[in-house]
């Protein structure tokens, strides 16, 4: 008999399950032909085909083996040339970025180069559920900065100054936000930007929304003066590409820290998927169109989404980027766990309670509007009917 | 011209002022007096629906057929494209640069009926040099809708 509890390691035990596991045993085993979920956050699109052509392509070829550790020299070379043309930000792709697999491990790997055991790391949220249990499995202690509606639900500085203490390593900053859809503009940046020069903190920037930014460009804190030293920009190809299941993503940034870094993923990881980086190198060289094509149709769609919100009756703020609305549903009396389940039960429509995405998610819950704007329409009508049902009850 | 309502209409006709007006972030009586223009203007010239006829117990037969004429003084290739539009049988009506001149599109009951067409109606149009009918065996494509779903990806529970 092999006590498997105690075979295990007390950090990994100690990692709570994600938050909506209950929720997503409700879904499975509802036989609803006519659901509608609004749940999973990745684009709706397929890879553009002139990507998935370079990846097939790649294979004919046999391009089968590994890249170096650090990613194909021609990708690297293209993020570089992104960086710069989208971002202005210059970075050598030769000594200052790894390619991931996904933008996920890069911030696992950002963070176990950086927290030792106690550390703390300050995590706004709500935010995606990632980051909390990647710092406790190194031991280290997230530190929780809950974020505000009426905020826009953006870092203050003076939110970021009462979280700090002599133990502060690591600020995620997780802009644009899943899931509030909240961005931070330079103005923000610059006060995040003042709290923390002078101090040795790290910022771990994840950008993976930068592309999905409405009304303006998406700016990076790095560009921030006195940033650039001490930011580590985690991007990938998922979201701006609608390429999630290749799974590859980069992180960019100082020397010292990418050198370390790329220590752990060469033991880890090796390299990324090599036909993803093939099809990677063609999605920078000329896939700018295709970002701008979808970004506007989920902007067509974020507009649809909040109009209809709040013309049933629900607070929601404007979100600016990714491809989410974060509406507050206070006004149902429900907490967010019941208000999904009862959304999900009495009309088929599936989203995440706010709560899912760490403290301040409660009152509220996420929609992703990367949908069909059928779907979507629909979707709404049956939240128009569940609301009314709700209201005339009392 | 802003393209972006004839972008969005062109992709789906059955969006109504208020959907667009939302989606554009602009008033509904707006969009709707600019799509009132548009048809006036014969901008928007119609909202068909696609339909894959091979799915229907009606047998629809289409042709491509290219045809040669010899341009006619002062009225170019107008008089000659006009004679042939004028059947209800022509769906589309092309004047192409290259080895042709006319790209005819036609649908019938049966090849036969097709067939009939181009020599009874087309190669006998005074101007018409010479014709080659192409019969469109499938359609994979058409208005950016493909004629077959692609298969989905399983269904797949998980969580970002």
């Amino acid at each position: 008999m092999i006590d498997y509890d105690s075979a295990l390691s007390g950090r990994v035990k100690g990692i709570a399950p994600s938050g909506i596991r209950k929720f997503f045993d409700l879904l499975e085993n509802m036989d609803a032909g006519d659901a509608i979920s609004l749940g999973v956050g990745e684009p709706d699109f397929v890879t553009p085909w002139h990507i998935r052509d370079a990846g097939v392509y790649a294979l004919e070829k046999g391009f089968t083996k590994y890249t170096s550790n650090a990613g194909l020299a021609d990708l690297r070379r293209q993020i570089a040339a992104y960086m710069r043309r989208r971002f202005a930000l210059e970075y050598d792709p030769m000594k200052q970025m790894v390619v991931t697999v996904g933008g996920s491990e890069g911030i696992d790997i950002a963070v176990r180069a950086i927290v030792n055991q106690g550390d703390e790391v300050i995590v706004p949220v709500p935010s995606f559920v990632c980051y909390g249990p990647i710092v406790e499995l190194v031991g280290g202690v997230p530190v929780y900065v809950e974020t505000k509606a009426e905020d826009e639900f953006r870092l203050t500085a003076e939110a970021l100054k009462a979280a700090i203490t002599p133990r502060t390593k690591l600020l995620v900053l997780p802009f644009p936000n899943n899931p509030t859809g909240a961005i931070m503009e330079r103005a923000d940046l610059e006060a995040i930007a003042d709290v923390l020069r002078g101090t040795n903190i790290i910022v771990l920037s994840d950008e993976i929304y930068a592309e999905l930014t409405y009304g303006g460009r998406h700016v990076s804190i790095a560009n921030i003066a006195g940033m650039y030293e001490r930011t580590l920009v985690v991007n990938g190809f998922s979201k701006a590409y609608a390429m999630t299941g290749w799974r590859l993503g980069y992180v960019c940034g100082p020397q010292p820290l990418i050198k370390q870094m790329l220590k752990i993923h060469q033991y880890a990881i090796m390299c990324a998927p090599t036909t993803s980086q093939y099809a990677a190198v063609e999605a920078m060289q000329s896939g700018d169109v295709d970002i701008e094509m979808m970004r506007k149709d989920y902007d067509y769609r974020r507009r649809f989404l909040l109009d209809k919100l709040r013309g049933a009756g629900l607070t929601c703020f404007e979100p600016r980027g990714a491809f989410y609305a974060f509406p507050c549903i206070r006004s149902t009396g429900m907490t967010s766990a019941e208000f999904c389940e009862q959304f999900l039960l009495q009309e088929h429509v599936a989203v995440i309670p706010g709560t899912a995405f760490g403290p301040g998610g409660e009152g509220f819950v996420r929609m992703c509007y990367a949908s069909s704007l059928a779907n979507l329409s629909e979707a709404m009508e049956r939240m128009d009917r569940f609301l009314k049902n709700l209201w005339n009850k009392d | 011209m802003n393209t972006e309502l004839l972008n969005l209409l062109e992709k789906d006709a059955r969006l109504t002022p208020a959907q667009l007006a939302t989606m554009l972030g602009r008033e509904e009586k707006d969009v709707a007096d600019e799509i009132a223009d548009l048809e006036k203007n014969h901008v928007i010239l119609g909202y068909p629906a696609l339909v894959d006829w091979t799915k229907t117990d009606d047998e629809i037969v289409t042709a491509l057929i290219e045809v040669r004429i010899s341009p006619q003084r002062g009225d170019g290739f107008d008089r000659i494209a006009e004679r042939i539009y004028q059947y209800e049988e022509v769906e589309s009506l092309f004047l192409m640069s290259g080895d042709y001149d006319l790209a005819v599109t036609i649908t019938g009951r049966s090849l036969r009926a097709v067939a009939e067409f181009v020599h009874a109606r087309l190669a006998v149009i005074d101007g018409v040099t010479g014709t080659a009918t192409h019969f469109i065996l499938k359609k994979y494509k058409e208005k950016h809708h493909l004629f077959e779903k692609l298969p989905e990806q399983e269904e797949r529970l998980l969580f970002v």
